[in-house]
């Protein structure tokens, strides 16, 4: 038996808000230690798709999903799954650097700390920061506050803080758009790094960004129909998207004949 | 006339473009307000400051009296007036029994309320729940009296026996008391755990970590400084409080830490003494402002402390 490629695979999946269909039938699979780019415009239910890779959506009241997300072939929305141990496994970096008001040491040991790290933590602190191409700029000032670093440093930080716990996939949410170019280059960079470790989805407003790092595309938009529900409408290879898409509407989005 | 500007190009007056009015303009409104604001701030801090002025000075009349010096005021045991004994410990122990009871109830029960209501309760559930807790600190504190004198202290006495426990104790009192600040500690908790970032919860929730984890050891650091601020409160409040004790913690100095003993603390005392028929600057009379100045102090040496307890603890998430 061959290896199996996919990471996620999502069969009809629907993620509800109370009675509003935010996200309708997404049926996409996630290829292993590769980068997947979620575009789209505002509010069709980008971020959502991403927070229902590691049932993030459910800290929302309300939130109910109909169809399966399999993660290495299991259903995480099955009864007996529990989301603590899924976002263990799914590790996640948000649109607004979110370091925790706690030392730099400390942002990246804590979460290790609380699923019970047995073995040098100091260590791990640092392959961590390196890995997130910030143990140079901060390995003098671990015992300040993560607070106290550049916008772009505090969301390397939030990556090394999500990589710490050894997770198999990072979820990123908009990792770039609060942060300048020059950051956001090195976001980037850094990402390529990542690939060959972990499986990374990331959201993206930025259609460079995302024809720039990502190998595979999801392009969603609203349905048009009564509901205004996003759906992912092609998903591809992201050369073939930014360069043959099958889809008109695809092709209008990202040739900026949106509209 | 041409000006050189900065960039060394010449700038004319331009007939073609008049100038446009950007002169300052008078707006009373906004003076009227400023000042307005100005009084009423500066009018709390000028009566807290007469406040101070009218302890101290009534203060001073005590302490100058040759029967009192301030040595034997802060560690004489025994308060007796009549025969010009003016310790103030016995009224203090009585103070920190009833106080310490009431936080040792208030504290915890009053965090794990805010807890609850801050990260467990469903929104519907916060929202019923948090009125009716403020309606408790509605309460008049007579009414919490007669509960401690009538229900407390049977309670106690059946308890632990009637031979232990006086008819009259400072347990009963610092018990209900604690019942008392248990709404203003969970209130203000809940406030401050409430104003702590989602980001931050989502960061905490993101690595795996347990609702439990995420309260405890995200939240609550970072909410730290308005918990602190919560207890302080409720400190001040249990010190200053006057009609529980008044009613059911006893109706005499006594210098015991015994719970379970009567003893009169220094608000009760001010009370009973300031009820009876005493003459304006006798000794006795003088006495309840050095009282006054004493609890005012303590209360201000908490804030103190507190304030540097918490610009060392404290998590700042912005």
């Amino acid at each position: 038996m061959t290896e199996i490629n996919y990471v996620f695979e999502t069969h009809g999946l629907n993620i509800f808000y109370g009675n509003f269909l935010a996200v309708a039938d997404v049926n996409i699979n996630i290829p292993r230690h590769k980068i997947t780019a979620i575009i789209g415009p505002s509010g069709c239910g980008k971020s959502t798709l991403l927070r229902a890779f590691n049932r993030m959506n459910e800290l929302v009241p309300d939130t109910h999903i109909h169809g399966e997300v399999l993660f290495e072939g299991q259903n995480l929305y099955e009864k007996s799954v529990d989301p603590v141990e899924v976002r263990y496994r799914i590790g996640m970096v948000f649109q607004k650097p979110n370091p925790f008001p706690k030392s730099i040491y400390e942002n990246v040991a804590w979460a290790a700390r609380i699923h019970g790290h047995k073995g040098n933590m100091d260590e791990l602190v640092e392959s961590s920061l390196r890995q997130a191409a910030l143990w140079d700029e901060v390995k003098d000032i671990l015992h300040s506050s993560g607070l106290a670093i550049s916008g772009g440093q505090q969301q390397r930080l939030c990556i090394a803080r999500a990589i710490a716990v050894k997770p198999e996939v990072i979820l990123m949410d908009e990792p770039a758009s609060a942060l300048d170019p020059i950051a956001t280059l090195k976001i980037e960079e850094l990402m390529q790094e990542l690939k060959q470790k972990y499986t990374i989805v990331i959201v993206t407003h930025n259609m460079q960004q995302a024809a720039r790092v990502s190998d595979h595309t999801a392009m969603m938009m609203l349905n048009g129909g009564a509901t205004r529900s996003g759906t992912v409408i092609e998903f591809d290879e992201t050369n073939k998207i930014f360069t043959r898409p099958t889809d008109k509407r695809t092709e209008d989005y990202v040739t900026g004949r949106f509209g | 006339m041409a000006k050189k500007t900065a960039n060394g190009l010449k700038q004319d007056k331009d007939p073609a473009r008049p100038l446009l009015n950007l002169k300052k303009r008078r707006r009373p409104g906004e003076i009227v307000i400023q000042s307005l604001l100005f009084f009423t701030g500066f009018f709390s801090i000028f009566t807290t400051i007469s406040i101070v002025y009218e302890l101290g000075k009534e203060a001073w009349l005590f302490f100058r009296t040759p029967a009192v010096n301030l040595l034997e005021f802060l560690t004489g045991t025994k308060w007796q007036p009549h025969i010009e004994e003016f310790g103030i410990l016995p009224l203090a122990t009585a103070t920190l029994v009833t106080t310490a009871i009431a936080m040792a109830i208030a504290i915890p029960l009053g965090l794990a309320a805010a807890i609850y209501l801050s990260e467990y309760a469903s929104k519907k559930m916060r929202n019923t729940l948090k009125p009716i807790l403020e309606v408790l600190a509605g309460i008049p504190t007579i009414v919490y009296g007669y509960f401690a004198l009538t229900f407390v202290t049977p309670l106690l006495r059946s308890v632990f026996g009637n031979d232990i426990v006086e008819i009259y104790n400072t347990g009963s009192a610092g018990l209900v008391m604690g019942i008392l600040i248990l709404p203003l500690i969970a209130s203000i908790s809940e406030d401050a755990l409430n104003a702590v970032p989602r980001a931050l919860r989502e960061a905490a929730y993101g690595l795996g970590a347990t609702k439990l984890e995420v309260a405890v050891k995200i939240v609550l650091p970072a909410a730290l400084s308005g918990i602190a601020a919560a207890v302080i409160l409720g400190i001040s409040r249990a010190i200053g409080e006057t009609m529980i004790v008044a009613v059911a913690a006893g109706a005499g100095p006594n210098f015991t830490l015994n719970p379970f003993k009567a003893a009169e603390t220094m608000t009760g005392h001010i009370v009973r003494i300031s009820g009876g028929d005493l003459s304006y600057d006798s000794i006795d009379y003088n006495s309840i402002f050095a009282i006054g100045l004493m609890l005012f102090f303590l209360t201000l040496t908490l804030n103190i402390i507190s304030q540097r307890f918490v610009r060392r603890f404290r998590e700042v998430y912005e």
